[in-house]
């Protein structure tokens, strides 16, 4: 009876001389693989034009309904997005959004991307609701290969995509 | 043959309210560390002994069900993680076979071994959970973090494929949410290779050490009899001697092609329910190994059906074909319709067998969606194996029926 205990102490004992698992949170963080999906980033063309079209099917997608894109139509001379609308308004709400990454399947431009930011907390439920701002990368980053059919027509001219009608 | 009700908490505390009864009322939970979750036990107590004990439910009810039949069908996969919440992608799979017999869609044998390989994987580290929180319960502290430590793997594994934990959401409509990632197979291998000899170290520290037999030999026993009336499933069942497993009665993504053994007990009591759980993991082992296999074997493939009416078109296709642009737009706006009609498929759940029932009025949002949550069922026979016990094998007996309180309430 005894030997059956020492069998399971003999267990402990091995560990107490191996090497911990844990890490030491918040000091150390532990890495996440590539897929994670923690907070949104908007991204941008190399050329520094947003990706956003305001086309607003992240938010149709998503289930727990945490987008608002309010669409804008860009000023030709001085276009924010290459289409011809852009999203005045994007805001997230991180505290409906279950990071299921639906809005980045969705979305047809490959604008919004969850990336691998994953410490998110605010102090009141004002705060929590990420704005565009929050969520645009800067110009000089984020820069993705460009869907072929915006290559075609140039950086300048706005792009058939935005035209669909929802 | 006993009978079959639940006492409610009002049969317990209102003779007990008029003052005439010698027993005492104690209330458990909701929030106690030991009910798993916000389970509330109304228990009357003669002493230590438990004379009757009444489970007060609903604590954590957010209206799953009803949520889903305001979402289309793709949309739904996401609150299914969230029922038991152990065990997502179980969930996920019962659901979407439901929602896959309805529209009558083939899914390739890739996908079919990628879900067995994964829920399996699911089934392993949930009975890690279990075995740790019920040595846990029982003061094995060690067990807890070693159960953990393997767990963390699996859920490695789950963040790799599907960019998340816990709530995976990976299994969809139609196939995978995404396809394997290069370093996928590798990292399961690294896994199903050296989990074996853990569970032989759970096995060492508790099996039969006399602490743990002593607390869980001829704890809380039921009868065959009785737990077939109490409508349980899974391991709870299975350690009574009833041979009932959903993937060898009814099976379901080609499970009938994979060489396994269902793990059957004797007692029904606390320590065959444990020797069954463990008996299972080296089984969900044996068959993720299998899967891996032909994996290894089927190399690359698809991991969605061809059936461009239920799953977007690939996203490069958008930008040069109009079709496949209003297809991704529809889609992911409207949702694909499922036929009128309705269906039910039962998986075997780590808790049991999790069924969902499937009404469709044809359009593209579910009628009504319903789940037969194993825990909330297996819960129903808490007060009859609790008469009589100890408070402390209660404890011990909640932790052994294994409820998660997500599925319970829903
Ligand atoms: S991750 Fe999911 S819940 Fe969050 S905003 Fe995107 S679609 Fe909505
Ligand atoms: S789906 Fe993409 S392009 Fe459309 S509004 Fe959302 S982020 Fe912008």
């Amino acid at each position: 009876m005894l030997g059956e205990l020492f069998k399971g102490l003999r267990t402990t004992l091995r560990y107490m001389f191996e090497q911990p698992v844990t890490v030491q949170y918040p000091e150390v963080k532990r890495p996440v693989r590539e897929r994670f999906r923690g907070k949104h980033e908007l991204k941008r063309f190399a050329n520094g034009l947003e990706r956003c079209i305001g086309c607003s099917l992240c938010s149709a997608a998503c289930p727990s309904d945490a987008i608002l894109v309010v669409p804008a139509e860009n000023d030709p001379e001085n276009p924010t997005s290459p289409g011809e609308r852009y999203a005045a308004t994007y805001e997230i709400n991180m505290l409906r959004c279950i990071f299921c990454g639906y809005c980045e399947d969705a979305c047809p431009t490959n604008a919004i991307v969850l990336e691998h930011q994953y410490e998110l907390s605010f102090y009141d439920r004002h705060t929590s609701i990420y704005t565009k701002d929050m969520l645009l990368v800067p110009p000089d980053q984020g820069h993705g290969e460009i869907p072929p059919i915006l290559e075609q027509l140039g950086n300048k001219r706005p792009s058939p995509p935005a035209q669909i009608d929802l | 043959m006993t009978t079959l009700t639940v006492p409610s908490p009002r049969e317990i505390t209102e003779p007990a309210r008029s003052g005439n009864k010698e027993t005492m009322v104690l209330n458990m939970g909701p929030h106690h560390p030991s009910t798993h979750g916000v389970l509330r036990l109304v228990l009357e107590l003669d002493g230590e002994v438990v004379v009757n004990v009444a489970p007060d439910v609903g604590y954590l009810h957010t209206g799953i069900e009803k949520t889903m039949e305001s979402k289309t069908y793709q949309k739904a996969v996401v609150l299914t993680d969230r029922t038991d919440y152990l065990a997502p992608l179980s969930n996920n799979l019962s659901y979407v076979l439901a929602v896959e017999k309805l529209l009558d869609c083939e899914i390739p044998v890739r996908v079919q071994t990628i879900r067995v390989l994964l829920t399996e994987l699911t089934r392993i580290g949930s009975h890690l959970v279990w075995l740790g929180t019920h040595a846990l319960d029982l003061a094995a502290m060690s067990v807890f973090l070693y159960a953990f430590r393997e767990r963390e793997e699996i859920l490695d594994i789950f963040e790799l494929v599907s960019g998340a934990r816990m709530m995976t959401s990976y299994f969809r409509v139609g196939g995978l949410a995404y396809d394997l990632t290069d370093d996928f197979l590798p990292t399961v291998k690294h896994f199903l290779d050296h989990m074996s000899d853990h569970i032989d170290e759970y096995e060492d520290l508790l099996t039969r050490n006399p602490l743990w037999l002593e607390r869980s030999v001829d704890v809380a026993p039921i009868s065959a009899e009785d737990a077939i009336a109490y409508g349980l499933s899974g391991a709870n069942l299975r350690a009574c001697g009833v041979n009932l497993d959903m993937r060898k009665l009814i099976p379901y993504s080609g499970y009938e092609t994979y060489d396994f053994d269902v793990p059957i007990g004797k007692n029904g009591d606390n320590y065959d329910r444990y020797l069954v759980r463990i008996a299972e993991m080296r089984q969900s082992l044996r068959i993720a190994q299998q899967a891996h296999q032909r994996l290894v074997d089927m190399g690359p493939g698809p991991y969605v059906t061809a059936d461009r009416k239920i799953v977007p078109p690939p996203k490069h296709e958008i930008t040069h074909s109009m079709e496949s642009l209003i297809h991704h737009f529809k889609l992911w706006t409207e949702g694909f319709k499922v036929p009128r009609g309705d269906a039910y498929v039962g998986i075997e759940s780590p808790r049991g067998i999790l069924g969902t029932y499937l009404v469709s009025d044809g359009g593209p949002k579910p009628y009504r969606v319903h789940f037969r949550a194993p825990s909330f069922i297996n819960l129903q026979a808490l007060p009859h194996m609790a008469r009589g016990r100890l408070v402390a094998d209660l404890v011990a007996l909640i932790a052994s029926l294994d409820p998660v309180l997500g599925e319970v309430d829903r």
